[in-house]
């Protein structure tokens, strides 16, 4: 899939930079902190894992990146979040804007109480995109991206809930796609799924990071392996180690990276 | 011994149920059988003719559409109050809100005031403006009577609306205040429900619609003019002492109990319709 086929240019791409820079974050929710002093470089058009035991804050990242967090009750956020040299802990930008560039794709599939159609054009509507003609166009053209238009294409009026799980995180991901964002977050986007439906939207990520900067929460060590060009692994709520996935997995610098790669906790 | 108990609970459920059933059979049985007589298309296709209360000609056109503008205006004016309402409390409102708190407290303590209350309250209002019983008057009360069911109820579907929606749409770049579209498609069905309710209990209440929107012959042309209703159709007919009047406010009481059940059953279909996108 290329990008030269946009079917609208209703969203130029503003700063083609899509790298990530994130400095002294700190994110605590009431009194206890949950993310301590993050620094991190998301590499620009790649796929990025984070990894780490459950509860250990990856969730917690990623809904800071597209700042989610704001909407839990008694979060804090502190520190920068930088895309190219904005801050978008601090930037005046309207957060709405801000979640248009930064897609979500989370664990369990998330359709909206809609047909298939409106739910990938609900993202280009609140855009302000209203002619029916471009919005036909722009909802094809991304349930072809994600291979589910061949399926779909006869019914797309009926309720989104009706399709299968894979079929429905597809259609989440064609859904986060149609507002043509740079970031695309994944938080254990593959987990619900059954080993098919899996591998089927794990290949679509890797085709994706031509286009888009990926990052993604995985539960299995082997999807990382199998996908990251870059991991993260964290572990209660700060980051133990970070770079290259070759480096990371074959040759650990933290004792603990190396007892959590070898399975000693999960 | 356990199967014993199963037994007895069990004979004790289809007791119940049987009581049920035929206490509305008996209630449909009752307005039929004695409405049934007099019904007849006159009754409700025409006004009060002379000596309507004497028996004679017309019928109780009046009343029906009365009724419906009442009941009509007031589930459209009370949806536009409570739909927004019920946005802000679930959706701008933290869940452990004070606000949100003493509003619904609010609500539960109005939902509970009886409608006569309401009644007296509009027609002390009515008096103070200087206005007469009229459709207006009516419409008002009437509003503010369901203005609390439509509230409490579409609250309770709102409360189970499930966060991640919300979550979702926001991830999208929605504000707040788009997500109502969102919001309204899940809860079409708490909506519905909500409205059948409401209109059941504002079409069949007597007391509040009795000093505010008064009651005429004729049909009202305008907000200020008097309006009749099909409880106090039934009401004054019943208190006549001539046998044939009296069983016109049986037609008038079978003309109400079909209009109810024909909103319920229609809008039980409506909200079918409406549920096909609800997650579950
Ligand atoms: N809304 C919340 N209120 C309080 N604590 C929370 C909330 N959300 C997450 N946490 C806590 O933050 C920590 C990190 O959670 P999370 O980011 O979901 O971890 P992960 O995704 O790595 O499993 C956990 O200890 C969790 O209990
Ligand atoms: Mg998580």
């Amino acid at each position: 899939m290329t990008r030269t086929f946009r079917p609208d240019n209703k969203f130029p791409r503003s700063a083609d930079t899509t790298q990530m820079k994130i400095e002294g974050l700190d994110v605590h929710i009431g009194a206890s902190a949950i993310l301590k002093n993050v620094n991190l470089v998301i590499p620009d058009k790649q796929i990025t894992c984070v990894i780490g035991p459950s509860g250990c804050g990856k969730s917690t990242l990623l809904r800071s990146m597209n700042r989610l967090i704001d909407s839990t009750e008694g979060a804090r956020i502190e520190g920068r979040i930088l895309i190219g040299d904005e801050d978008i802990v601090h930037s005046g930008e309207h957060i709405t804007e801000l979640r248009r560039r930064i897609g979500l794709v989370s664990q369990k599939p998330s359709p909206l109480p809609m047909s298939i159609f409106e739910n990938v054009a609900y993202g280009c509507q609140i855009h302000g995109i209203r002619n029916r003609r471009k919005l036909r166009l722009v909802v094809r053209h991304y349930l072809e991206a994600v291979g589910l238009w061949d399926e779909v294409a006869e019914r797309l009026h009926t309720p989104a809930s009706r399709l299968s799980i894979g079929q429905q995180q597809r259609l989440c991901l064609a859904r986060s796609l149609a507002v043509e964002p740079q970031f695309i977050l994944a938080d254990e986007a593959t987990s619900a799924l059954d080993p098919i439906a899996s591998r089927n939207v794990e290949e679509l990520f890797v085709r994706l990071k031509n286009d888009y900067s990926i990052i993604m929460v995985t539960h299995t060590l082997r999807q990382a392996r199998r996908i990251a060009d870059h991991v993260v692994f964290m572990y209660l709520g700060e980051v133990v180690e970070a770079g290259p996935a070759v480096q990371v997995f074959d040759d650990p610098q933290h004792e603990l990276t190396k007892k959590y790669l070898s399975g000693a906790f999960s | 011994m356990k199967f014993l108990e199963e037994k007895i609970v069990k004979a004790l459920m289809y007791l119940s149920t049987a009581l049920v059933a035929a206490w509305v059979v008996s209630i449909l049985w009752t307005i039929l059988s004695k409405g049934w007589g007099s019904m007849s298309w006159e009754m409700v296709s025409q006004l009060p003719g002379g000596g309507f209360y004497i028996g004679k000609e017309g019928g109780f056109l009046n009343a029906i559409v009365g009724s419906l503008y009442i009941v009509g205006a007031s589930a459209v004016l009370g949806l536009l109050v409570s739909v927004p309402v019920v946005f802000y409390l679930n959706v701008y409102l933290r869940r452990s809100s004070k606000l949100g708190y003493a509003a619904r407290l609010a609500c539960d303590v109005l939902f509970g005031i009886p409608s006569i209350v309401y009644g007296a309250f509009g027609f002390a209002l009515m008096v103070a403006l200087g206005m007469r019983a009229s459709l207006g008057g009516g419409i008002v009360v009437v509003t503010l009577l369901i203005i609390p069911i439509f509230i409490r109820s579409m609250d309770e579907a709102a409360r189970g609306f499930p966060r991640e929606i919300l979550d979702t749409a926001y991830s999208l770049g929605a504000t707040r205040l788009q997500t109502i579209g969102v919001v309204l498609r899940q809860i079409a069905p708490g909506i519905a429900t909500a409205t059948l309710l409401s209109i059941g209990r504002a079409i069949g209440d007597a007391a509040g619609v009795m000093f505010t929107a008064g009651y005429t012959d004729s049909i009202p042309t305008s907000l200020s003019q008097p309006a009749a209703t099909l409880p106090l159709a039934v009401f004054f007919q019943l208190s006549s002492p001539i046998a044939e009047v009296q069983n016109r406010a049986y037609a008038a009481a079978a003309v109400l109990t079909l209009i109810v059940l024909v909103l319920s059953v229609g809008g039980r279909l409506i909200m079918n319709r409406f549920s096909k996108n609800k997650l579950q």
